[in-house]
């Protein structure tokens, strides 16, 4: 009790301590405390935005911008790091001794040196060792396309083919294509039609799941499998989609060398590029360690168990060795996940324009406001966090083994 | 008539070989290399990978030339000795290595960083290994001292007046118990020599400074930089999170509401935000919260600033160790009838120490990694000199020569340490959990 007396008391007093001392340098400095610079005019362009943004737009628009950029580059390297984390966990406990010392060297060498030495590393490969636009130029180009001469690698970032809808919901509008200024659909626009397939997709989802519950209570009941099930739950997920993409007319955007650059497709900046690689191979490194131990938590009794009820292997691992893996690596997965999103903070190394950038670097400089600019950004880290804990906290309860 | 045979062997055949694919390098390779059409196609793949970055590198980096003043006369002494590919320019690494390891450090002064790096290496020795002689832990407690004074110069009066401050302190815990009582006595350890060390140390130090002036010459913090910044930066941050995060560890395991909650509150916040916008904070906002004209160091506000950060991250893995005990543990210590901090340094801390000796030290790579991110603040770490050395013309444009040496000076100091918590868990391994 004492001690906790005393403990709050101190900590009084250190706040105390502090608020006084802001309060005083506030006043100091003639500066107030108010997020009224949200609301002003920003000023500065965002080379890469998801939402319409012009330099007229305002500081907070400009933070959302940011924001997104930020979530863009998390979900892309989430998702990319997951796929070689797993990859390089599993390979790592292959029979085959050459793959598995590949794999160990992938991942020591990432875990040993820092991400910031590979994102610059990674930049530095994108940037100076691919070829500039006029490379592509002529009859005998020194470098050509690749993927059918649809995806341009080149030293001013990557340009992938787009999907257009000729007959869009909203109209296809585009900006019109100015020197040095890249031709753009206005986002808004061709945001209808995405949903209506978004949407379609999803509901594809779920009306595949009713249709595989449907059939295994016909099962149960029967002890007959509905013929032809797996092509009903593709044709749901598929026939509605394929049918909405041809009567929007949706066509393939391929960039093509125009001028001194590519236009059309997907421009993917470098700064993204880099970031994103960087991001995914660092945290698939520390992917396929969880993987691997997730992989050996499970006792070598439950695979021999499982082959004497007669499983072959590969139901094996999906009904018996998977499910049970899972649970160990998964609440690990989700905190990578999380530090994939706080490390994406790093793209100042590369001037990708993520919300550390926008509200937390231009704002901040061009505001003057430091105190509630850093706030605001470390509340949206903060918040972040929290979310990604809150899922996983749900999920750990969902999994947890039901014991007496 | 008895069918008796002819002939019968009297002594056994030598085996037979085994086939040639069932033994030695033929065997291995089938087993681990063809036993499968997946795995063949596995290894050509893997093959083919190796082959070709060896390809790419092998030359490069072998071929590379280290006698050159700048980037373009390397350029020029390729083009004379007509090798078509590109070469490495390591010549970079030999004209500015000392940049890349002291920074802007006084060059005639290195032998004191060195001497550092030396006498820390004794005094971490008896930490690290119990067979190193135990005397050895006089030099570990006097290492911080030693080494402040030894990388920042000035008097030595400073280092030895802020010693005498913990000295104080273990003075009052080791006498004072009787009389004020183990908690006024803990109390009076903390407060005497913080009032110490704000009003009376100064001026004492002030004092012997003017009437007996011994010190070196004095270096300042702007001046350090590569991989001894790091290093410095590292180790302060090692050292001082370790115990930070174990004491907010036991206060986010205790029973007790205000501490308890308050742990929570610091951890969560602290392990929700990137450090790169601590470190922000640390250079633009940290004013605000001190009072008017304080003004202190920049490394000194980053140093706080990683400990702060890992020792958040040391709690959650020292709080995992914690839980991890089994219960009767914590019952077992209570019977004894030991007290609070008898039981934890005793029974628990021990054990759970120990289970958490893996992600303790990944803590501490990650630590060590994150120094990198002090290059955003202005402070000059490896890879902010290589942006330096290649913004002089001599160098324009060299990157992977760079790269890589830091690269592999990192990798050395992580992997070791990754090895060597390996190597301690398994010393530690006591057959149960």
């Amino acid at each position: 009790m004492t001690i906790q007396v005393v403990a709050f008391a101190l900590i009084l007093a250190a706040i105390w301590f502090l608020g006084r001392n802001i309060v005083h340098n506030l006043e100091e400095l003639g500066k107030d405390f108010n997020f009224a610079f949200l609301n002003s005019r920003a000023g500065y362009d965002i080379n890469q935005r998801l939402i319409e943004y012009s330099n007229d737009s305002t500081h907070g628009r400009a933070a959302l911008v940011g924001i997104l950029n930020t979530l863009l580059v998390a979900f892309l390297g989430c998702i990319l790091a997951t796929i070689l984390g797993v990859i390089a966990g599993v390979l790592r406990l292959s029979k085959n001794w050459l793959v598995g010392r590949l794999m160990t060297v992938y991942v020591e060498g990432f875990r040993n040196i820092p991400l910031l030495l590979w994102i610059i590393l990674i930049f530095a490969v994108m940037t100076e060792s691919t070829p500039g636009p006029r490379d592509f130029r002529g009859d005998d180009a020194e470098a050509s396309m690749i993927l059918g001469e649809s995806v341009a690698v080149t030293n001013r970032g990557i340009y992938v083919p787009n999907v257009v809808f000729t007959r869009s919901l909203g109209g296809n509008e585009m900006t019109e294509a100015a020197d040095g200024v890249e031709a753009a659909v206005i986002p808004s626009a061709v945001a209808m039609d995405w949903l209506l397939v978004l949407v379609l997709l999803v509901g594809g989802v779920f009306a595949s799941k009713a249709i595989g519950r449907w059939a295994t209570r016909t099962q149960e009941a029967t002890g007959v499998r509905p013929p032809a099930t797996f092509w009903m739950q593709l044709g749901v997920i598929l026939g509605p989609f394929v049918v909405v993409m041809l009567v929007l007319g949706a066509t393939l955007d391929i960039p093509e060398l125009r001028g001194f650059n590519f236009s059309g497709g997907i421009h993917m900046r470098n700064s993204l590029i880099a970031l994103w690689f960087a991001l995914s191979l660092y945290t698939g490194a520390f992917i396929a360690e969880i993987v691997r131990a997730g992989i050996m938590a499970v006792s070598k009794g439950q695979t021999e168990a499982a082959f004497a009820l007669g499983l072959r292997p590969n139901r094996t691992m999906n009904l018996v060795i998977l499910p049970q893996a899972m649970r160990v690596i998964i609440p690990p997965l989700i905190s990578q996940y999380l530090n994939l999103t706080k490390n994406s903070s790093l793209a100042i190394a590369v001037g990708y324009m993520d919300v550390r950038s926008t509200l937390g670097g231009i704002t901040i400089n061009q505001t003057g406001r430091e105190l509630e600019g850093m706030l605001l950004l470390g509340l949206f880290y903060l918040v972040t966090s929290l979310i990604i804990s809150g899922v996983m906290n749900i999920y750990n309860n969902s999994v947890k083994l039901k014991e007496r | 008539m008895a069918n008796t045979p002819s002939f019968v062997r009297t002594q056994m055949l030598d085996p037979k070989d085994p086939p040639i694919t069932e033994k030695g390098a033929v065997k291995w390779i089938r087993e681990n290399l063809f036993s499968g059409w997946l795995n063949s196609i596995l290894t050509l793949v893997s093959l083919y990978v190796i082959y070709w970055v060896l390809a790419h590198i092998l030359p490069w980096a072998l071929g590379g030339i280290w006698n050159a003043e700048s980037l373009s006369e390397c350029r020029e002494i390729r083009d004379a000795s007509g090798v078509g590919h590109d070469v490495a320019c390591w010549a970079v690494i030999g004209a500015r290595w000392h940049q890349l390891l002291f920074g802007f450090y006084p060059s005639e002064l290195y032998w004191r960083p060195i001497l550092a790096l030396i006498l820390f290496g004794v005094a971490i020795a008896p930490v690290l290994f119990d067979t190193a002689p135990r005397k050895l832990l006089i030099v570990t407690a006097i290492m911080p001292f030693a080494a402040y004074w030894l990388l920042w110069g000035g008097t030595i009066w400073g280092p030895i007046v802020t010693a005498l401050g913990f000295v104080i302190g273990w003075a009052i815990i080791k006498y004072g118990s009787a009389t004020l009582g183990a908690l006024g006595a803990t109390i009076a350890a903390i407060v005497v020599p913080l009032l110490y060390w704000l009003f009376v140390a100064g001026a004492i130090s002030g004092a012997l400074g003017s009437a007996l002036p011994i010190g070196i010459e004095s270096v300042a913090s702007d001046r350090f930089g590569g991989f001894m910044l790091a290093i410095v930066i590292g180790v302060a941050g090692i050292v001082m999170s370790l115990p930070l995060g174990i004491l907010l560890a036991l206060g986010r395991q205790s029973d007790l509401f205000i501490i308890n909650k308050c742990s929570v509150f610091f951890i969560e916040i602290i392990r929700g935000v990137p450090l790169i916008v601590w470190l922000f904070t640390a250079s633009l906002l940290l004013n605000y919260f001190l009072p008017p004209g304080t003004n202190f160091d920049l490394m000194l506000r980053v140093i706080i600033m990683v400990t702060l950060f890992s020792s958040a991250y040391i709690a959650e893995v020292v709080r995992g160790g914690l839980a991890a005990l089994p219960r009767g543990q914590y019952e077992g210590a209570d019977s004894l009838g030991l007290d609070y901090w008898q039981s934890m340094q005793l029974i628990i801390l021990p054990q759970a120490l120990k289970i958490s000796i893996p992600g303790i030290v990944s803590t501490f790579i990650g630590l060590f990694k994150d120094t990198t991110l002090v290059v955003f603040i202005g402070l000059l770490d490896p890879i902010g000199l290589s942006n330096a050395i290649r913004a002089d013309a001599a160098w324009n444009g060299i990157y992977w020569e760079l790269f890589i040496f830091i690269g592999l000076c990192f990798f050395i100091f992580c992997f070791s340490m990754s090895r060597y918590s390996m190597w301690l868990e398994r010393k530690l391994h006591t057959g149960h959990r």
